[in-house]
């Protein structure tokens, strides 16, 4: 089994969108935590944001995140030609 | 179900399935409503909710048995997304979860945070990370992973060892939340109820294993849905107006807020009262804290002195020309209750000391974030708060009963949508309970504070009858009015009595208890099978007997499984401590055991055998090194690491884990080429002439 250019540029593509996300990841949840005191002055929807995102908005974007990646990837396998066949 | 039938054909049958089952619980809630109308009593009610329920899980059990390995280990590899993300659902919320978390929140207010974002964020590794690749590799266990890709049975052995250990840790607390739900609404003993739970959970993972485990975990995340909204919806109307209490709760986080400066604010009627009661329990602090002092200078005189000096009330009371019949009362219970000896005595003003000392300060604002006295202090409380979200989220994305789930879809594909369905089932409940517990405190700080002694609302009196750890209130500075330090709620409390609060019958405390059940039960059940799968697959049949045909492969695993659920269950009703700190400690041993070599096998083609078994001991080691220096079970209370708590040891075997794979690696030669292989083959959905590993 020998891979392709293709192939490589197939990983290339997976690697990242998987960084860009993980860094999003680690913005909402690190970041964000890291100055929950500061954002606490601000209010959003009647919350304190810093409160706010830990309770609901970091939640949120970890599911956008989800289904963003797998909606790409799920596209991307048949774009590169290395989806399965629908039926096992 | 015939294999032949085609995929979409079985996803249509199972949603007409489900429906038709949602439809039939909800008739059969109203129809237990109209029987408690119609004055069945409550304890009756209680055991046809514990019986229907179990036998519903029992029933679906049976209708799934099956004789396949497939079917038996990973239900067939046919489970569609979006009932696989609700099985995963009910699979991954415990009855920590389901009861405890709400209250947690309560209680701690942003600090509790850590736990509604570490066990959601985690969902992020495991769908980015982890999901589709072991998919693709399509065995039965994490260990087959770590067996095939780092060859050897000791990466194998050590993958088996690390799951037996968190899961059987944290199956100890499922179990133990079994026995307390169904003690409460039964009446049962709590060891008879740990037993019948254990029933339930057996009748339904023995006949069918994973198969079974799935159908009836899909069925168990329905109930316990619907249990967990219906009272905070209500609750949510009955204070806002607003249905939606995930959008209402901001309005009352307001009140909530305005409240705690009132309640904290002694120059105001109501901050003033409440600085009186404060005032009575730093007396109570320091008095206990001088009885400390006396005992740790004078030892036993000191211990015998102090005991006169009760006994001497106590006659002077009696001695009194107009004898005060309560006093009289409280004084005996002091002679009583006088610690026998130096150990108990230290322990129990110890705790007394503790207990006054959260009493006697300000109220702690809901929203705030890491409070503390100084910069250093929220500096420390930032630190712990961070650490503990990453040990979590990693340990999340590395326990084995939630990983083998996505062995059971029927693609890559499917995978990928079903870590999406997955976190998008736990999101609803997760983003609803810190609606829940500002709700509640919206509630006690409004209604409850303030009010007479002489009118206590009826759920306050029914819980503090029932039990004291949970709901506990006196009149300290003997006012009449409730103060809100008068008030000791246990976390527990607040899923356990939202129905009373919010007014709705007691049909639906029963259906509260119901998905409390459903929620210990079916992470109980994926544990057990987890833990049965390691020992029954990985030692057994892949080291032990390779050659083991079929029936026996099967009959020794549901052996195994009957062994560990009665272990399990014998542990638990020995009652160990700790609970919490066993869960925390669970997140944090898979975190450091397992991420790192898991991860590293899929991403870095590098790394190789040795790697892989430096990684997770030594993840596995510093991580339980730190646990036992510093943790005060152990006793050796060495100083922390940059202040970070025991619960929070993976922040410090993660790393540990990650230099283990890479230093191993590197050391020894790369891997060969059918490691490489593997690696392409997990890497890429569907390769043209590709190796098979999938197990059928």
């Amino acid at each position: 089994m020998q891979l392709t250019e293709r192939h490589k540029e197939y990983w290339g593509k997976n690697l990242r969108v998987t960084s860009i996300l993980l860094a999003i990841w680690f913005v909402v949840t690190y970041v964000f935590s890291y100055f929950a005191r500061e954002m606490n002055e601000i209010t959003f929807l009647g919350f304190p944001l810093g409160f706010y995102f830990g309770a609901q908005g970091s939640l949120i974007i970890y599911v956008l995140i989800i289904w963003f990646y797998a909606r790409y990837m799920n596209k991307l396998d048949q774009e590169y030609g290395v989806h399965e066949g629908e039926e096992e | 179900m015939a294999q032949a039938q085609s995929q979409s054909a079985f996803f249509n049958q199972l949603k007409k399935y489900y429906t038709f089952y949602t439809g039939g619980f909800v008739a059969f809630v109203i129809l237990l409503a109209i029987l408690e109308q119609m004055g069945v009593p409550n304890k009756i009610l209680g055991y046809i909710f514990l019986f229907a329920t179990i036998g519903l899980y029992a029933g679906i059990g049976i209708m799934s048995k099956t004789a396949d390995v497939s079917e038996y280990y990973v239900a067939g590899r046919r489970v569609p997304a979006l009932f696989n993300g609700m099985a995963t659902g009910a699979d991954w919320m415990s009855a920590a979860s389901f009861i405890g978390m709400a209250g947690t929140l309560y209680l701690t207010g942003y600090d509790g945070l850590a736990f509604v974002m570490g066990w959601t964020g985690g969902y992020c590794l495991v769908a980015l990370f982890l999901a589709p690749y072991l998919r693709k590799f399509g065995q039965f266990t994490i260990p087959d992973f770590l067996g095939a890709r780092y060859g050897g049975n000791i990466p194998r052995t050590i993958g088996v060892v690390a799951a037996i250990i968190c899961s059987f840790t944290y199956v100890i607390a499922q179990i133990y939340g079994v026995g307390i739900i169904t003690s409460r609404f039964t009446g049962l003993e709590f060891g008879v109820g740990v037993f019948v739970g254990l029933g339930g959970i057996l009748v339904c993972s023995f006949l069918g294993g994973m198969k079974a485990v799935t159908w009836t975990q899909v069925a168990q995340y329905i109930i316990l849905i619907v249990a967990y909204m219906i009272p905070v919806v209500w609750l949510s109307v009955k204070h806002t107006g607003n249905p939606v209490p995930q959008v209402a709760y901001g309005y009352a986080l307001q009140k909530v807020t305005e409240r705690e400066k009132v309640l904290n604010d002694a120059s105001t009627p109501d901050g003033a009262r409440e600085a009186e009661v404060r005032a009575i329990f730093k007396q109570r602090q320091e008095a206990a804290e001088a009885r400390l002092n006396g005992l740790k200078e004078g030892g036993a005189v000191y211990l015998v002195a102090e005991k006169q000096k009760v006994e001497q009330k106590l006659a002077d009371l009696k001695a009194a020309p107009t004898p005060d019949a309560k006093a009289i009362e409280d004084a005996e219970k002091a002679v009583k209750d006088f610690p026998a000896d130096e150990k108990t005595a230290k322990a129990a003003w110890e705790k007394t000391a503790k207990g006054a000392k959260a009493k006697a300060g300000p109220i702690k604002a809901h929203a705030e974030a890491f409070p503390g006295k100084d910069e250093k202090a929220r500096d420390v409380a930032r630190r712990n708060f961070l650490a503990l979200v990453l040990c979590l989220m990693v340990g999340t994305a590395a326990l084995p009963h939630i990983l083998m789930r996505y062995y059971t879809t029927p693609s890559v594909k499917e995978a990928r949508k079903s870590v999406f369905w997955s976190l998008f089932f736990i999101f609803l409940l997760y983003f609803t309970a810190p609606a829940l517990a500002v709700l509640v405190k919206f509630e006690v700080y409004n209604n409850l504070v303030g009010t007479s002694f002489a009118q206590l609302p009826a759920w306050v009196s029914n819980w503090a009858a029932v039990d004291k750890t949970l709901m506990a209130i006196t009149d300290m500075n003997k006012d009449g009015l409730i103060q809100l330090a008068e008030i000791t709620i246990g976390g527990d409390l607040i899923v356990l009595a939202t129905p009373e609060i919010a007014g709705l019958p007691y049909v639906i405390s029963g259906l509260v208890a119901a998905g409390g059940l459903a929620a210990a039960l079916s992470t109980a059940d994926g544990l057990l099978l987890t833990i049965a799968n390691a020992l029954s697959h990985d030692v057994y049949y892949k080291m032990i007997d390779p050659n083991a045909p079929t029936t026996r492969r099967l009959v020794v695993s549901k052996v195994l499984l009957l062994v560990v659920a009665v272990i399990a269950a014998y542990v638990t009703s020995l009652k160990p401590g700790n609970i919490l700190f066993l869960v925390g400690a669970a997140f944090s041993l898979a975190a450091s055991g397992f991420f790192p070599a898991l991860v590293m096998g899929v991403f870095w083609k590098r790394a190789n055998k040795l790697g892989a078994i430096m990684g997770m001991l030594g993840g596995l080691g510093v991580c339980m090194y730190y646990m036992v220096i510093t943790y005060d079970f152990f006793g050796i209370n060495a100083p922390l690491w940059w202040d970070i708590k025991p619960i929070a040891a993976g922040v410090f075997g993660i790393p540990a884990g990650f230099i283990g794979v890479i230093l191993g690696s590197l050391l020894t030669p790369a891997p060969g080429k059918e490691v490489q292989e593997l690696v392409d083959h997990v890497r890429y959905p569907n390769l043209e002439g590709d190796i098979k590993t999938e197990a059928a």
